[in-house]
């Protein structure tokens, strides 16, 4: 139990344990992206090789289609209950970026922020995979969510080094950075007013590397566009295409990966450097994150 | 955007050797605490400037912004700099800067020294694994640095530095330093925190940083630097007694799993398969017959700190929230009662008379204050005058009663067992460490029944004419067991069969209660004891309007049942376990099996009732 890597493991796992005794509608949310998958896989830790836990997608069909198709395969392989949801209208009247309509902002907001909101509520439609037609159905559940897992890192952008394990969102799904709950002993928030609700951050301790390094150890099944494929360039963070970029990197494997982050690679620059909505107004996650946005 | 983290450049020895391994690196949390302007924000940005950890061109910048403003440059300016980069202008709440040396990485958490931030300081102070205490040489002490001595003490951080700072102010005199030392060291002691050093620096001036001060040649310690690389990693408590608390119990049936896990993280010792071991407080045996991985072989063994899973060599049923013992370790305290050192941070105050959540390791229970013993002024460790409530910040002496027993050691014994948190209207309001069991004269509940009897109004009928003219005793009949087992089918078999023989019988469906008298209880699992006290109050009406009242509980458990018991006095209970008996030590009245032929069942229960007398033979 010394290594550090153990350590992070066993914090994360008690984590989704309590998140799991102490609330009857959780959900998690799987972005397809290593974060997340990394928060999958210790789940399965968690509850030893069992998922009792709604995985939820939010789908702004400007994926890359592979992200998708990984998605489903993990979907049947390891029996998950996986949910996605999206935002109809806005992809219906083509308010997006990629269509011109919005800026990428807007476009961030429109197809994750509200769809997430909705979907979470249980307002939009959310469509869960059927493991014996192998697709996917209209979800007969409507019940909102009270519980979501989240795979934030601390370490990933100034706004969420003041996270809390727990942290409450209010009824608009807003976040009082300036009033936290205080967390200690291991003893989180767990108990909530009516209408209120929670965001778990089993992954909150972790850095990249770390991400990578348990990657590594325990042989977790990624999506390939992280690595090189022989044009010398791979994704670093993952998001729709039109607004993500790859980063100049021949590494192919998860160790050479490892080996880039350990030299100081990308020392300088942040991990979500290629993700253009970041950029697009000074604050541009924190103002998203504050509407809901992971 | 630039982020400090990845930032780090390579500390002096490092480059200079070239051998930094980087692969499975330690990593550390310090807190940094003290008196508004005793220097906090300059020691950081010495250090980060001294091991060149800050972003390239950082330094620079900071010198040239003050330049131009025509202010003198402060190391401290480097940290706001930093902190406006992460903070992106909102709220600043526990900020944590990243360095590291050859040793390892550590992660410096600056928690807010003002008492407005207590919740903050307290989330961030509770993550270290050493503290940093930061007292000016000129000022000296000051009600702060008390109050964070109270505090780190009462977190149970166990190695902490002093840094008397400001020592250029001084002139570096070796007497100022000592009279420092000595003083904040009694004040310590009475808190029984034993510092690890003390160090003479000057934050401003770089003196005893990462290099000895040639400025003060009478020191002979270690730099600052030199004693965060001296600081021990938290101690694995593998030599401790076994100690498990029941965090959930797993039974997945997806492809065909039969395991029945006992899932939770080892807060103390270490234990193997084939082991014994006793869950408490029900007091139930079993052997350890696996400890549970995922893609990972099976393992010879637990230790502290591992979150894992146990299946058993035979079946027992407890819950989340009992302790797991090793059966030959000592024992921890089964009780209602402990003295308790409680640091409250709740908008409202801690009164009597109030019912409270209680979180202490995996178990969640409800408490009552029974009494202050002693409020501390933290900042001049004086026993202030008995107060009646704990204000927001106050720190107290406390003895706390929790409706069921509950099993605690002392902080000093064990800590995840040793301390809880106390929640008031959904949030955490407290904090507090045990000191002692507290023996009971009598509980709050008994103390309750005694007084509610004392004036317990009644009518002209006694209950012997009552019982007379029924034909038949009060009494409250309770059928017990798990989910499923068939217990509401008899019931209501038993009271049409009762009430066919002229009894007052009276059958009550335990869900009309949820949707009636209850219905302002939300959260099913943790209001348990105030449903029960609830059923317990009406049933002493019922049984005293002559009635045979007869519910059915699913999985009550000992404590319940010792509870609805003493609620309906001096009228008596009789209960039937159905199925399964989950019980440890209450006698049950009669046990029968899981879906048993409801008509057979009654015919039992009604000899029972007739050989305790609680209907008449001939009635029948
Ligand atoms: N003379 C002197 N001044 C110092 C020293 N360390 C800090 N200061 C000054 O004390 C003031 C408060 O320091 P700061 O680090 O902001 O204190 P904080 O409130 O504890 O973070 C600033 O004006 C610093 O320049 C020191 O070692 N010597």
């Amino acid at each position: 139990m010394s290594d550090h890597l153990s350590k992070l493991e066993a914090q994360s796992v008690y984590i989704l344990r309590e998140a799991y005794r102490e609330f009857k509608n959780l959900c998690m949310l799987w972005s397809i992206g290593k974060d997340s998958t990394v928060l999958l896989w210790l789940a399965r830790k968690a509850f030893f090789g069992h998922v009792p836990i709604p995985l939820v997608h939010i789908d702004t069909h400007y994926k890359i289609p592979e992200m998708i198709k990984y998605r489903d395969r993990l979907a049947l392989e390891w029996n998950l209950n996986m949910v996605y949801g999206e935002n109809r209208e806005a992809l219906e009247h083509k308010l997006t970026f990629p269509d011109g309509k919005v800026d990428r902002i807007a476009c961030c907001r429109n197809l994750k922020s509200e769809a997430l909101k909705h979907t979470l509520s249980g307002g939009w439609p959310r469509y869960r995979m059927d493991h014996q037609q192998k697709k996917y159905v209209l979800d007969t559940n409507k019940e909102p969510y009270t519980g979501v897992i989240v795979g934030v890192r601390a370490d990933e952008e100034g706004s969420r080094s003041k996270e809390r394990y727990f942290s409450p969102r209010d009824i608009n799904n807003e976040w009082d950075v300036g009033d936290q709950p205080p967390e200690f002993w291991n003893q989180f928030k767990t108990d909530f007013a009516p209408g209120t609700h929670v965001r778990v951050h089993p992954l909150l301790d972790w850095t990249e590397l770390n991400i990578w390094e348990y990657i590594e150890r325990e042989n977790i099944p990624v999506v390939s566009l992280y690595f090189d494929q022989g044009k010398g360039k791979r994704y670093r963070s993952l998001g729709c295409y039109p607004c993500t970029k790859p980063v100049d990197s021949t590494a192919n494997t998860v160790k050479e990966i490892i080996a880039e982050l350990r030299r100081g690679k990308f020392a300088n620059i942040a991990e979500r450097s290629g993700r253009d909505q970041d950029k697009e107004d000074g604050g541009g996650l924190e103002t998203l994150r504050r509407d809901g946005y992971m | 955007m630039i982020r400090t983290k990845k930032t780090a450049g390579d500390w002096k020895p490092c480059a200079v050797t070239g051998i930094c391994d980087m692969t499975n690196r330690q990593r550390m949390n310090i807190v940094i605490v003290g008196h508004v302007d005793h220097g906090k924000s300059t020691v950081i940005g010495r250090l980060l400037a001294d091991t060149g950890t800050l972003p390239q061109g950082k330094l620079e910048f900071v010198r040239e912004m003050c330049r131009k403003n025509a202010k003198p440059f402060e190391y401290a300016f480097l940290l706001d700099a930093l902190k406006d980069e992460q903070a992106q202008g909102i709220t600043i709440d526990t900020a944590r800067c990243f360095f590291k040396t050859r040793k390892r990485d550590y992660i410096i958490i600056d928690a807010p020294g003002h008492i407005e931030f207590l919740k903050n300081m307290i989330t961030g102070a509770a993550r270290a694994e050493a503290a940093l205490l930061v007292i000016d040489a000129q000022e000296g002490i000051q009600e702060n640095s008390k109050r964070h001595g109270h505090l780190v003490s009462m977190l149970g951080i166990k190695q902490v530095t002093v840094l008397v700072n400001k020592m250029d102010l001084v002139a570096y005199d070796k007497n100022v330093f000592g009279s420092r030392q000595s003083a904040y060291t009694d004040f310590l002691k009475q808190l029984n925190v034993v510092p690890v050093s003390f160090i003479p620096i000057s934050a401003r001036e770089g003196e005893n940083i990462t290099v000895l001060s040639g400025r003060m040649k009478w020191y002979k310690g270690h730099t600052l630097l030199e004693q965060l690389d001296e600081f021990e990693p938290e101690k694995i408590l593998a030599d401790k007694p076994f100690r498990f608390p029941v965090q959930d119990v797993y039974k997945f049936t997806q492809n065909n799993d039969d395991r029945r896990i006992i899932a939770g993280t080892v807060a103390a010792g270490s234990i193997k398969p084939g082991e014994e071991v006793v869950f408490l407080p029900s007091r139930k045996r079993a052997v350890i017959k696996t400890v549970e991985a995922f893609n990972e072989p099976p393992k010879l063994s637990a230790h502290a700190g591992d979150a894992t899973g146990f299946t058993m060599a035979t079946q027992v049923y407890v819950r989340p929230g009992e302790l797991v013992v090793a059966a030959t370790d000592p024992a921890p305290q089964v009780g209602s009662r402990f003295k308790a050192n409680i640091f409250w941070m709740g908008r409202a105050p801690l009164i009597k008379n109030k019912v409270y959540k209680l979180k202490l390791a995996a178990t969640r229970t409800t408490v009552r204050l029974v009494e202050i013993t002693q409020t501390i002024d933290s900042s001049d460790l004086s026993i202030q005058e008995k107060k009646n409530q704990l204000d927001r910040h106050d720190v107290a002496e406390c003895v706390l009663e929790t409706a069921k027993p509950i099993v605690f050691d002392t902080a000093h014994d064990c800590e995840t067992t040793g301390r809880f948190v106390i929640i008031d209207n959904y949030e955490i309001a407290g904090g507090g460490i045990i000191l002692e069991a507290s023996s009971v004269e009598g509980s709050i509940l008994e103390e309750h029944i005694r007084q509610r009897e004392n004036i317990w109004e009644k009518g002209l009928i006694t209950s012997f004419r009552r019982s007379t003219k029924n034909g038949h005793q009060a009494k409250f009949i309770i059928f017990s067991g798990a989910v499923g087992v068939g217990k509401r089918a008899i019931a209501k078999k038993l009271e049409e069969e009762l009430f066919a023989h002229y009894s007052n019988v009276y059958y009550l469906g335990i869900a009309n209660i949820d949707r009636g008298l209850d219905a302002d209880i939300t959260g099913s699992r943790d209001n348990l004891e105030e449903r029960i006290r609830r059923l317990g109050e009406l049933a002493r009406i019922m049984t005293d309007a002559g009635l045979i009242f007869i519910t059915t509980i699913d999985n009550a458990d000992d404590y319940d049942l010792e509870a609805l018991k003493l609620l309906n006095e001096p009228n008596e209970i009789v209960v039937i376990n159905v199925g399964e008996n989950e019980l440890s030590h209450f006698q049950v009245d009669l046990a029968l099996p899981a879906s048993v032929d409801p008509s057979r069942a009654v015919e039992q229960v009604i000899k029972m009732l007739k050989s305790k007398e609680v209907i008449l033979e001939y009635y029948l």
